[in-house]
């Protein structure tokens, strides 16, 4: 069951060092995990433990000091449309209209029929529900919108994986609620590899095939779960019983490790607040 | 709504503008207080400072209607005029590549960087007696100071507006499938407009100040000189005390029309950052 071609990535002990010979600090250190093709693969962490960098590690910015990644079993030697990164904050360019960076990465490629590309473009902007808002620049755009556009931009390129670092923080509650809801059926509609990290649990159980959780700096896998609720599912199945048992579980490990944090003094203190408070 | 915009002339659009109707009425008063404080000498018995010692508006405006019927004066708008477009536009085409340059080359940057950083607090001024020697014309020697009055503030903007762009936008487009040239033509150049036209407003200014205190220094003779900064000295010289008001507000004009052309281009050229 566990055949390596079921495994879009394979991270194998990756270890990634930041800062000079004097100055050495490690963010990864022998980081093993695999991300299942078809399914999203949900990354949670204490706040600063480093799923920024696993990241630009998956998304080939930064290059492991040791260990290997695979994609589709490849190593992954620097960025490729391959593996396409919806940022934690937003990258839309700024100097382009939603239509115009929806369509950035084809035209730059130059892989797509004018005439197709302007089919799929208008098709996907309509699937984030952006139709009127095709032709206004970001900065005329909401937070939430912003978000839905840099989804859209993502998806025309069909990348074998969406990575999303965090790309719902900084929306207020509502919103936020309603981009899980979207994203939740985009993702349940048609089948692709995912994988999303966030720092809020709540929002990786719900939309989670499988959940990773990772340690404090230096960051390494510190727990694996499959979480297996119903699909499709909705964001009232997080007060059902089976939610609420993976809430506690993981929580549990959660407050473990930002507590470590806590003690060594790396001043993380936001997340641990967070999580006490929903206690 | 949009319709109704589309058929008021641009006028009448112009002085339902509340900014534009307040800068009228802000200019409106600085003339009255300026006529009144120079036609009376004393306010209220306090002697005006420096108001008392300057030609009042009104004399001003005589003076301006005399001078503009002369040909020289337009001579003078025309040769500034041409002097600081040639040493901006020089600085723009010299500078701007040479900003992008340094700001993506780091071993361009380490070469030229530290000789820029040196030349650049020598105040253009500094440079003229150097350059009357070197130019072969006072023509020349005045363009290439206000050459470089433009150049290092385009430089320094383009610089630092190019290495300020957000490291996302690079790291979007390269998982895209962006190649180094694309990242250079889609990103870099796109992400530094903004600062390159703060850059070309402000070294417009400078480029202004500069050409006038050339041309006052270089003087009138057959090679070269004359400008509006010649006709201020010339006038200073004969003792016309209105004709230097009408030379400086002449410059104060000629470089607000600049500014705001450039200004101009900018929203033009820069269609996201006029919001709604
Ligand atoms: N390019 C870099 N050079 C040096 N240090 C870096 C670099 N990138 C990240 N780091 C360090 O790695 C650590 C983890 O950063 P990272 O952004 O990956 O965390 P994160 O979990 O994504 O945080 P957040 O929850 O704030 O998004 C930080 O201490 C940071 O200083
Ligand atoms: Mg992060």
């Amino acid at each position: 069951m566990t055949d390596a071609s079921d495994n879009m990535m394979e991270v194998k002990n990756v270890t990634k060092t930041f800062g000079d010979e004097w100055e050495q600090e490690t963010v990864v250190e022998n980081l093993s995990f695999s991300v299942k093709r078809n399914q999203l693969t949900a990354i949670v962490g204490p706040s600063g433990c480093g799923k920024s960098t696993v990241v630009n590690l998956l998304a080939g910015f930064e290059r492991p000091d040791e260990g290997q990644i695979l994609l589709n079993g490849k190593p992954v030697t620097g960025p490729s449309k391959s593996a396409l990164v919806v940022f934690q904050e937003t990258a839309l360019m700024p100097w382009l209209t939603t239509y115009q960076n929806v369509t950035f990465g084809p035209k730059l490629r130059g892989d797509m029929a004018p005439d197709a590309l302007k089919a799929a473009a208008d098709k996907i902007i309509d699937t984030v529900g952006l139709r009127e808002f095709r032709d206004k620049y970001p900065l005329q755009l909401s937070g939430g919108m912003q978000r839905r556009a840099e989804l859209a931009r993502a998806l025309i390129n069909q990348p074998l994986v969406m990575i999303m670092d965090e790309p719902f923080r900084g929306l207020d509650a509502m919103t936020r609620q309603l981009m899980q809801e979207f994203y939740l059926r985009l993702c349940e509609q048609e089948s692709r590899t995912n994988v999303f990290v966030t720092s809020e649990l709540e929002e990786a159980i719900i939309l989670a095939d499988s959940l990773i959780i990772l340690s404090n700096r230096p960051t390494s896998v510190r727990e694996f779960m499959q979480v297996d609720l119903q699909r499709p599912r909705n964001l009232e199945m997080l007060s059902s019983p089976e939610a609420y048992e993976y809430k506690r579980h993981a929580m549990e490990i959660l407050h473990e490790e930002a507590l470590k944090s806590f003690k060594g003094g790396a001043g993380n203190s936001d997340f641990l607040e967070a999580y006490s408070r929903q206690g | 709504m949009v319709d109704k915009k589309a058929k008021t002339p641009a006028l009448v659009r112009l002085f339902r503008d509340q900014t534009f109707r307040r800068g009228v009425i802000a200019i409106l008063a600085f003339v009255v207080l300026w006529e009144i404080g120079s036609q009376f000498k004393s306010w209220f018995g306090v002697m005006v400072p420096f108001i008392g010692k300057i030609a009042p508006p009104t004399a001003v405006a005589v003076s301006w209607v005399e001078v503009g019927q002369w040909p020289g004066y337009w001579q003078s708008w025309y040769l500034s005029t041409g002097r600081v477009f040639l040493g901006f536009t020089v600085a723009m085409i010299i500078g701007i590549p040479f900003g992008l340059a340094m700001a993506v080359n780091k071993y361009f940057r380490g070469m030229f960087f530290p000789p820029f950083e040196i030349l650049r607090p020598i105040p253009p001024l500094a440079w003229v007696p150097a350059s009357i020697i070197f130019w072969p014309t006072t023509e020349l020697s005045i363009m290439f100071v206000t050459f470089l009055g433009a150049f290092y503030t385009i430089v320094i903007n383009v610089l630092g507006g190019a290495r300020s762009i957000d490291i996302q936008y690079l790291r979007a487009a390269q998982s895209m499938g962006a190649t180094q040239w694309d990242l250079f033509r889609k990103i870099i150049l796109p992400g530094t407009l903004p600062s390159i036209f703060i850059g070309a407003a402000v070294g417009m200014g400078i480029t202004w100040e500069v050409v006038l205190a050339g041309e006052m220094i270089s003087g009138g003779g057959q090679q070269g000189g004359g400008g509006l900064g010649f006709f201020i000295w010339s006038s200073y010289m004969g003792g016309v005390m209105d004709q230097v008001v009408v030379g400086m507000i002449s410059i104060g004009l000629a470089g607000y029309i600049s500014s705001s052309l450039i200004r101009y281009i900018g929203h033009l050229s820069m269609p996201w950052r006029r919001m709604f």
